[in-house]
């Protein structure tokens, strides 16, 4: 028996594929999936016949062999010697370091100058608008160059040190300013374990101090809280928490007894210290502030984003407003900044390729540079840089989206 | 119900407002406001958009700022000082018309945050609080939920039981029924019927006259940043005074 809910039972004609919202999608797929495989076939087989007739092969073992070229900035050991895959590898660490030092920086200037653009105090809001709207609207490339021109124009040479009249001089006698880097005085243990001074156990011990202390201002949190809901009034955890996150690591300092290795002038360039290069300096700065601007504008996105009403109502409430912007608008803001946010990580790490014109010796400078010019292995040495910037992306993406899936709000 | 009301006002003044005048620019929104309200006053502020009324009861919990001429509220003038305009707004509870609850808190939480962030009240002591309250607005089945799962009057019903759980001596409604459906606005309208019969004082900005002519024992008309005419129900509905007044009730009771 036929009901009139049973649908039509018309025969299949071939229109229907493209006009039936139940075939149509597919159709196009694999249409949208032939068109994909025979373009990559013709990319694949017009690389293996021009590469045929070259006479080339493709082969990874240059890796392994010797790299031939030094490199001025490295985090592990290194010399000409050492292998291309150990260059890469200085590469990749380079890349990280001022990755990672770039997201903090401009995390936080981000965050203070989009707050800041909100601010009632009109030179404070225009000055941040100056900011925001200089720095994102000139490409990074400029700002690299402009910085990196100007600390070797203005800083002094560290021949200007030197001589019984010296035009310039150590900042605190601790720090030097000079147009190849900054040298700053470097930490080592002189009751340290493991015999050697700078042996790494003693830092993995100082970070496990630190560890600890973290775990145990969670704990204090943990405990305000439980105060909090037991009798309504909230203890002040501010010096609690200084002096967990102070004291152990100060006397870890001292019995294992901490000294600074501070730089001093020996011919013609300082020795001791750490030498934080030039280029580093350059391109973390102008990494920092052009991605802040960017981050700025998300974040007074986020905090706009919330409806004037929820501080109203707070406000209506009694609610004094440092507490409102953290209990009520932050929460709501922060659903709306993290999803960019993650979007200006990823900037960060790929604009930070722009190292070459400053000559820092990242992934593109060393495996995607000299090693490739010096082996003239380019389809190897651009895959291996594709993948590596695909894995970074693609970790950073993921570690935020988890982090963003924690912050989003239940709200039904 | 109107007489009866009558016997509850006391005395005591509860909102004095004297001279106040506030401008938007240059545009002057408030005139030469004079308002005294007593303890246990019920008071209905009505008038076509643009009017002011709204603006009038957001001074009194300083959501705005008024530029001339003084409010006080219970005996504490409100003035720039923090700590007054603290006292003041935990004595005074508001109900917005697009409800304002906090989205991403459950229905308990919005109940409870201001009792244990303002009044340092023990979790567990608020929670006791915030459960009268939602039973006494009938939703404590929903003490669980988020704002964004309630319909437009439970939400707004959730909105004046946040209010109550800071034990305010007043409440000012900002047209708690304008964003509501029809079928909503009768269970919104009922609670603060209840709310009313318990003495509590209240200026509610609205436009439902039958409410008005219920529950008011004063009306008050404005127009242009002035109060025209006040009187009690019966007369203002029955014998308007200014020409503004008639045309402004032939127009919403026309239909």
């Amino acid at each position: 028996m036929s009901t009139l809910s049973d649908p039509p039972k018309g025969s299949f004609r071939l229109s229907m594929l493209l006009n039936d919202t139940r075939y149509r999608s597919m159709t196009l797929q694999v249409i949208a999936a032939i068109i994909l495989v025979s373009a990559l076939g013709y990319l694949y087989s017009n690389l293996a016949t021009n590469l045929r007739e070259a006479g080339l092969n493709i082969s990874f073992g240059f890796l392994g062999s010797s790299a031939g070229y030094d490199i001025n900035q490295t985090l592990i050991d290194y010399n000409s010697q050492s292998t291309n895959l150990r260059a890469a590898f200085v590469g990749i660490l380079n890349t990280l370091l001022v990755a990672f030092m770039a997201c903090i920086t401009a995390t936080i200037l981000g965050v203070f100058a989009g707050v800041l653009r909100l601010s009632n105090n009109w030179l404070v809001r225009k000055l941040m608008s100056f900011y925001v709207e200089i720095f994102r609207n000139i490409p990074v490339l400029i700002w690299i160059i402009i910085i990196f021109t100007i600390m070797t124009a203005v800083m002094p040479g560290p021949r200007e040190f030197r001589g019984d009249e010296p035009t310039a001089s150590m900042f605190m006698d601790l720090f030097a300013f000079t147009n190849r880097g900054v040298y700053t005085p470097a930490p080592y243990f002189t009751r340290g374990f493991g015999g050697g001074e700078g042996s790494a156990l003693n830092w993995l011990l100082a970070l496990a101090v630190l560890v600890a202390s973290f775990f145990g201002a969670r704990f204090m949190t943990k405990r305000a809280n439980v105060v909090q809901e037991a009798t309504g009034i909230r203890p002040n955890t501010l010096w609690t928490n200084l002096a967990i996150w102070l004291l152990p690591i100060t006397v870890f300092c001292l019995i294992l007894g901490l000294a600074w290795d501070i730089p001093v002038l020996k011919g013609f360039n300082f020795g001791g210290g750490i030498k934080i290069g030039g280029p580093l300096i350059a391109l973390w700065l102008a990494l920092s502030v052009y991605t802040g601007a960017f981050i700025a504008e998300n974040v007074r996105a986020g905090i706009q984003a919330v409806s004037q009403g929820q501080t109203e109502a707070a406000a209506a409430l009694g609610i004094r407003p440092r507490r409102v912007m953290s209990l009520v608008v932050l929460p709501q803001a922060l659903r709306v900044i993290i999803p960019p946010l993650i979007s200006q990580y990823l900037n960060i790490t790929k604009n930070s390729s722009l190292a070459i014109v400053v000559g820092y010796a990242d992934i593109t400078a060393t495996l995607g540079g000299i090693t490739l010019n010096q082996t003239g292995r380019a389809i190897e040495c651009v895959l291996l840089l594709m993948l590596f910037y695909l894995v970074i992306s693609l970790t950073i993406s993921t570690a935020m989206n988890v982090y963003n899936s924690s912050m989003k709000l239940k709200e039904r | 119900m109107a007489e009866a009301a009558k016997l509850q006002v006391s005395d005591e003044i509860a909102i004095s407002i004297q001279k106040m005048n506030k401008w938007y620019g240059t545009f002057h929104v408030l005139r030469d406001i004079d308002l005294t309200v007593h303890r246990g006053e019920r008071i209905v502020i009505c008038g076509p958009s643009g009017s002011g009324k709204s603006t009038l009861i957001r001074c009194i919990n300083a959501l705005e700022e008024h530029q001339k001429g003084s409010i006080e509220v219970d005996g504490t003038l409100l003035s720039s000082d923090l700590k007054n305009i603290d006292k003041i707004r935990s004595e005074v509870g508001m109900c917005f018309q697009h409800f304002n609850l906090f989205p991403h808190l459950t229905i308990l939480e919005n109940c409870t945050l201001a009792p244990i962030w303002v009044r340092k009240t023990p979790k567990k002591e608020a929670e006791e609080i915030a459960m009268h309250f939602l039973e006494k607005v009938k939703i404590p089945d929903q003490a669980d939920k988020y704002p964004g799962q309630l319909s437009g009057g439970q939400q707004q019903r959730v909105a004046i039981a946040r209010s109550l759980c800071m034990r305010p001596r007043i409440m000012l409604f900002d047209e708690p029924t304008s964003a509501l459906d029809p079928e909503m606005i009768k269970e919104v309208l009922d609670t603060m019927i209840e709310l009313a019969e318990e003495g509590m004082t209240m200026l509610c900005v609205t436009h439902e006259m039958g409410f008005a002519r219920q529950v008011a024992n004063r009306v008050i008309f404005m127009d242009q940043g002035q109060i025209v005419e006040q009187n009690e129900p019966e007369a203002f509905f029955n014998n308007p005074q200014s020409p503004r007044t008639q045309l402004f009730l032939s127009q919403i009771l026309g239909h």
